[in-house]
């Protein structure tokens, strides 16, 4: 099974599991398994609309997935993926 | 509760100084214990938002936050928050803040530059239900 790297502030939502082992052929089926398996993480990864948070960034081996194939990207069971957000902000 | 290690507040408030009078960021590192966090040293990032809005707006991009995790792995340490100044402005969430919240579980320490000089230093953190922002106690030990 692939392996996605959970946040440390998302952790809370993972009974502090770092990784969690993922079924799925593709990034979309493997989120989808992690938000199955950890219910909780499911609004702060995805917007009312069903698509991921604007801030929310997969990547897999360190390649930004939208620069694949976005959801549709085929992930191999020894790929892992990371959740990464991006920032702004500002008075 | 948010614990900043003897010397990284300093640091933290410095590099807002230096970036004045832009908005500085970058991220706070460390361990989570049972107890809560404690931040033992800083990642300063570079900020991103286009030239001449940076007085009062911050970005950093996915690639960058990937690098800046991969950088906080490779020390053994954890991201346990985002800092960020805002220049003669409260060190409180703005709506902005809010609309680019990320997760609950972050620390979002904002330090007020005023004149060029740090003046306040307070922690936030996104509500479980993402509604707002509460403040977060600092502890702050000698």
């Amino acid at each position: 099974m692939a392996t996605i790297r959970i946040p440390t502030p998302l952790r809370s939502y993972t009974g502090s599991q770092a990784e969690v082992s993922v079924t799925g052929d593709t990034v979309g089926a493997a989120l989808n398994d992690l938000t199955r398996q950890h219910p909780a993480l499911r609004q702060h990864l995805y917007a009312d609309s069903g698509e991921l948070r604007a801030f929310v960034n997969v990547f897999l081996n360190e390649e930004d997935v939208r620069h694949i194939r976005g959801a549709d990207t085929p992930v191999k069971k020894q790929d892992r993926l990371m959740i990464v957000p991006s920032i702004a902000g500002g008075r | 509760m948010l614990t900043i290690a003897s010397g990284v507040l300093r640091a933290i408030q410095a590099h807002g100084e230096a970036a004045y009078p832009n908005e500085g960021v970058g991220l706070l590192l460390g361990r989570t214990q049972a107890n809560g966090k404690t931040t033992t040293d800083i990642l300063p990032l570079a900020n991103g938002w286009e030239v001449g809005e940076q007085s009062h707006r911050y970005q950093v991009s996915g690639g960058e936050m990937l690098a800046a995790e991969l950088e906080a792995a490779r020390r053994g340490l954890d991201v346990l928050g985002i800092f960020h100044s805002h220049p003669d402005h409260p060190a409180e969430p703005s709506r902005f803040d809010y609309e680019w919240a990320t997760w609950p579980g972050y620390s979002y320490v904002i330090t007020t530059i005023e004149q060029g000089r740090a003046t306040t230093t307070r922690s936030w953190q996104l509500r479980d239900d993402r509604s707002a922002f509460d403040e977060e106690v600092v502890a702050l030990p000698a």
